[in-house]
């Protein structure tokens, strides 16, 4: 049975690191400021979250047919389709590619979807050498850590971090921290790997069901490195990926990067559609419970993410507890509704993680209603018997005294009364999770109630 | 069954009811002339731009830009570099281009992005292991917005095709922006019919 | 108008001067307030605690104390937001839907409802760090957001504004969540305190002498915070300054 995520614990550690935690809070404040910016700019703002999410809502009450569509035009364009049910069939049929081509080194840019399938451990266990090229990625892949930010994976380390990490793995000066060295040192490192590997990976941010085309949107040109110098291009796609048209492209990229890094575009958004020729193109639909969610009546929306990570950037618990702390692929607003669905024991604390403030609601470009799907899973996870005990029981008490207008009387004037007498240790203790770090109401002297009585007439 | 059956069954059950399709509405570009949108979209990203007229000696131009570069590689006809880019030869053999040269298809306003497709490089590789990149782009060819590019549905029958945006770029380690993370370290756009 | 106060559970208990000034400032605009004796609380800390079942108690004798009434006025955005999106826990009777449909959050009363503008009593000469709490800003709407690309509004800065005397200052991060989320302050006890040790620095470091909000739990966390941090920062909600308190 999978371990139960606590996200609280987590997020205690990290509040700790203070440089780390200052650092983290403020870099993904200012890139969701660049955001607010870059909408600012754009008066149709609104209205293309509109457009976005209905074109989403449409084609995922379409999905079967839009698949089809697009797997019939990707055999068209030459490329071959398979179909994963779940993480094990994507990692056997990327192996079997990977074998029946004779590839040892893959070279890959980045996709949550490979990662949420643990796909690197699983080729490395059988003989092939995964190289990540995303900066932020290999950072991670080398430190033995998975990506805390979809966006922006290794935000929660400081430069320091990235030159030990490097000093140890890559052999870079130890006493050297400098940005621009770490960056032009992976940049050579990685780059033979580019040029000698035997296949090249890449996820899709959306695949054309009219014209076959994946569509992969990076910053560092990573993607296309991976598959124009390789003869062989596999890419793995979750079936949420698919859009009708050529036209809407238009309008999801037109989003994506102004909502994930304040940016209008992304240096390349590139289109893949036919393998050049003499090389192969193979293409991995995956469910992996993206079926089971499309089929729950108030969870089905999470199905529309675009991953910007835009929620992340604007949750203010997300800021302050960092991407590690929810132990998941998915993580921050989207992780916490999306990670629930896979494991409802494991991720039962995420939907916690949240003061339902709706921040992460109003940032999606495609309208995806985030804390109130956090709302809505909280009730799933209490009637499951998933919460914790001392929970169940404040919660089962606490209703009982407040739908008893005598029982209510009793405990708020006796309350009033006893919090005047009691000693600051009593208060300010270790059990005392409030007292912690702020300091507990004062006791008035009444009630309103009380207050009402003696200064009212009330009607009879 | 097979998978493929197995998931399209599984996902026509469950589908939630339709949602209609929404037409794409024309979206008013700002009153700011298209060029000078395009110019500020190029230099924000990190590119440059710089104007020749139709029949410059465009080889010279790109001998003054980079003059320290060994290997250009041209794979346009106005243009002779050093080398050709040959479709024939691995890709890989590439990885000594100091300044790769491009004629790009169109540009667009909106984001100061260039569309250049398979064809168009001749090798795709040259637009990602070049150092640097020049782009030839007919002035007359930039569209306003992305809805606009998009439009132009033909030009996505490309067996490959990029919209190219400024240099590659990453701000991974602690927000700091570099230019020439994997591939080019700097772009330039020559506007020349 | 047939009117009735509700006064939160937690407003009841440890903030009575709250329900005190919002009763006096309805009774100063000539507005008759009932009072129903045998209120308690809306259900939301049990609700949003994923215990739906054990907020239905609550919720029925909700309803009970205030059907036949056309308003319901309550100086909590956050109870009014469970009200009108949350009461789901009891069976959605027409009388039910009626009582959700007529409970409205003070400064919205004030602002749509009766559309006043001028407290001619009104005087607070202090600099002030205006707090929406996130379910009066995000579901209530009481004023834009930063998020959200639409021209700026703010009802309770159109109430306040004509106070004498007061001066409004500019936090960096205006909008930010403070981190009391309900039963989120306890279970998730540091993330909820460094956000609130950062409300309140953001509001002192520029300037707030006072922060005012309609939402007393939001304030009840903050003013927790500044004690623990001996910031001299002090906290009233916006009915006290509304009905005339000079501090």
């Amino acid at each position: 049975m999978s371990k139960r995520v606590d996200h609280s614990e987590a997020a205690s550690k990290f509040i700790k690191a203070k440089d780390h935690l200052e650092f983290h809070d403020k870099r993904l404040w200012d890139l969701r400021g660049k955001r607010d910016r870059e909408v600012e700019r754009l008066p149709e703002w609104e209205q293309l979250r509109t457009l976005a999410s209905a074109i989403k809502e449409h084609t995922l009450t379409h999905l079967a047919d839009y698949l089809e569509e697009f797997e019939r035009n990707a055999i068209a364009n030459g490329a071959r389709v398979h179909w994963a049910r779940d993480a094990a069939e994507h990692n056997q049929i990327v192996l079997g590619i990977l074998q029946e081509a004779g590839a040892s080194t893959l070279v890959k840019s980045k996709s949550m979807l490979t990662d949420e399938c643990e796909m690197r451990p699983f080729l490395e266990a059988r003989g092939i050498e995964v190289m990540e090229t995303d900066l932020g990625e290999r950072i991670q892949q080398l430190d033995g850590e998975p990506p805390s930010h979809i966006v922006v994976p290794a935000v929660h380390k400081l430069r320091g971090d990235v030159s030990r990490v490097f000093a140890d793995k890559i052999g870079t000066d130890p006493k050297n921290s400098d940005v621009h060295y770490l960056a032009e040192s992976q940049r050579r490192h990685t780059r033979p790997y580019f040029l000698r590997a035997g296949a090249g990976m890449t996820g899709a941010n959306f695949a054309v069901a009219e014209t076959g085309t994946l569509v992969v949107c990076t910053n560092e040109g990573n993607a296309d490195l991976s598959v124009h110098l390789p003869t062989l291009h596999i890419a793995s796609v979750g079936i949420e990926k698919v859009i009708p048209r050529i036209e809407h492209v238009g309008v999801f990229v037109r989003m994506l990067s102004r909502s994930a890094l304040g940016s209008p575009i992304t240096q390349l958004t590139s289109h893949f559609r036919k393998p050049r020729p003499g090389t192969a193109m193979h293409i991995v639909l995956v469910d992996n419970g993206r079926v089971e969610r499309l089929g729950m009546a108030d969870f089905w929306y999470s199905l529309k993410c675009i991953r910007c990570g835009a929620c992340m950037n604007t949750c203010p618990v997300y800021r302050r507890s960092g991407g590690l702390s929810y132990g998941s692929t998915y993580s921050g607003p989207i992780g916490v509704i999306i990670d629930p669905a896979f494991d409802l024991r494991k991720y039962g604390s995420l939907p916690f993680a949240s003061t339902l403030n709706g921040s992460c609601t109003s940032v999606c470009p495609v309208r995806i209603n985030i804390h109130e799907q956090i709302y809505k899973w909280r009730q799933v996870i209490a009637e499951r018997n998933q919460l914790p005990i001392v929970k169940q029981q404040a919660m089962a008490a606490a209703g009982k005294v407040l739908a008893s207008p005598k029982l209510y009387r009793a405990a708020t004037e006796a309350t009033n009364l006893s919090l005047a007498k009691l000693p600051r240790v009593v208060l300010y203790n270790r059990l005392n999770a409030w007292g912690r770090q702020r300091e507990v109401p004062g006791a008035p002297k009444r009630t309103f109630r009380q207050w009402y009585l003696e200064n009212r007439k009330p009607k009879k | 069954m097979t998978t493929r059956d197995d998931m399209l069954a599984r996902i026509r059950k469950c589908q939630p009811a339709p949602v209609p399709l929404p037409p794409i509405p024309v979206f008013d570009d700002a009153a700011t002339p298209v060029l000078e949108r395009f110019r500020a979209g190029v230099e924000r990203m990190g590119g440059q731009l710089v104007e020749a007229r139709a029949g410059a000696d465009l080889g010279a131009l790109v001998r003054s830009l980079y003059p320290a570069a060994k290997v250009i590689c041209s794979a346009c006809a106005e243009l002779k570099g050093t080398r050709r880019p040959d479709p024939r030869r691995p890709p890989a053999e590439l990885e000594d281009v100091d300044v790769g040269v491009v004629r790009a298809l169109f540009g667009v306003a909106e984001t100061g992005s260039v569309w250049i497709t398979a064809a168009q490089f001749g090798v795709s590789a040259l637009g990602f292991l070049s150092q640097h990149l020049v782009v030839l782009l007919d002035p007359a060819l930039v569209v306003g917005n992305l809805h606009d590019a998009y439009r132009q549905r033909a030009q996505f029958d490309a067996d490959y095709g990029v919209l190219m945006t400024g240099p590659s770029a990453t701000a991974d380690i602690e927000g700091v922006l570099i230019h020439g993370a994997q591939g080019i370290r700097g772009l330039t756009i020559v506007l020349v019919a | 108008m047939k009117a009735a106060l509700f006064i939160p559970c937690y407003v009841d208990a440890l903030f009575p001067e709250v329900g005190i000034a919002t009763l006096e400032l309805l009774e100063r605009l000539g507005v008759k307030v009932d009072y129903p004796l045998d209120q308690t609380c809306c259900g939301q800390p049990m609700a949003n605690s994923g215990c739906e079942k054990d907020a239905a108690g609550a919720e029925a004798l909700f309803v009970k104390n205030f059907a036949g009434y056309d308003y319901v006025v309550t100086p909590s955005g956050s109870c009014t937001h469970h009200v009108r999106g949350n009461l789901t826990a009891i069976p959605q009777t027409a009388r039910v839907l009626k009582v959700r449909r007529s409970v409205y959050e003070l400064v919205e009363f004030l602002h749509d409802v009766l559309a006043v503008r001028e407290f001619p009593w009104a005087e607070f000469r202090h600099a002030v760090g205006l707090h929406n709490g996130c379910a009066s800003l995000r579901a209530l709407r009481t004023a834009s957001a930063s998020e959200i690309r639409e021209p700026p509004f703010s009802k309770p800065m159109a109430l306040l504004s004509k106070v004498k005397g007061i001066r409004f200052v500019a936090p960096q991060r205006p909008d930010e969540c403070c981190g009391f989320g309900g039963t989120f302050s306890v279970f998730e006890e540091p993330v909820s305190a460094k956000m609130g040790y950062d409300k309140v620095s953001d509001h002192a470091g520029a300037g707030a002498e006072y922060i005012v909000s309609g939402d007393m739990s939001c304030l009840m966390h903050q003013k927790g915070c500044a004690e623990r941090m001996g910031l001299p920062v002090r906290f009233i909600h916006i009915a006290q300054v509304l009905n005339g308190a000079r501090k």
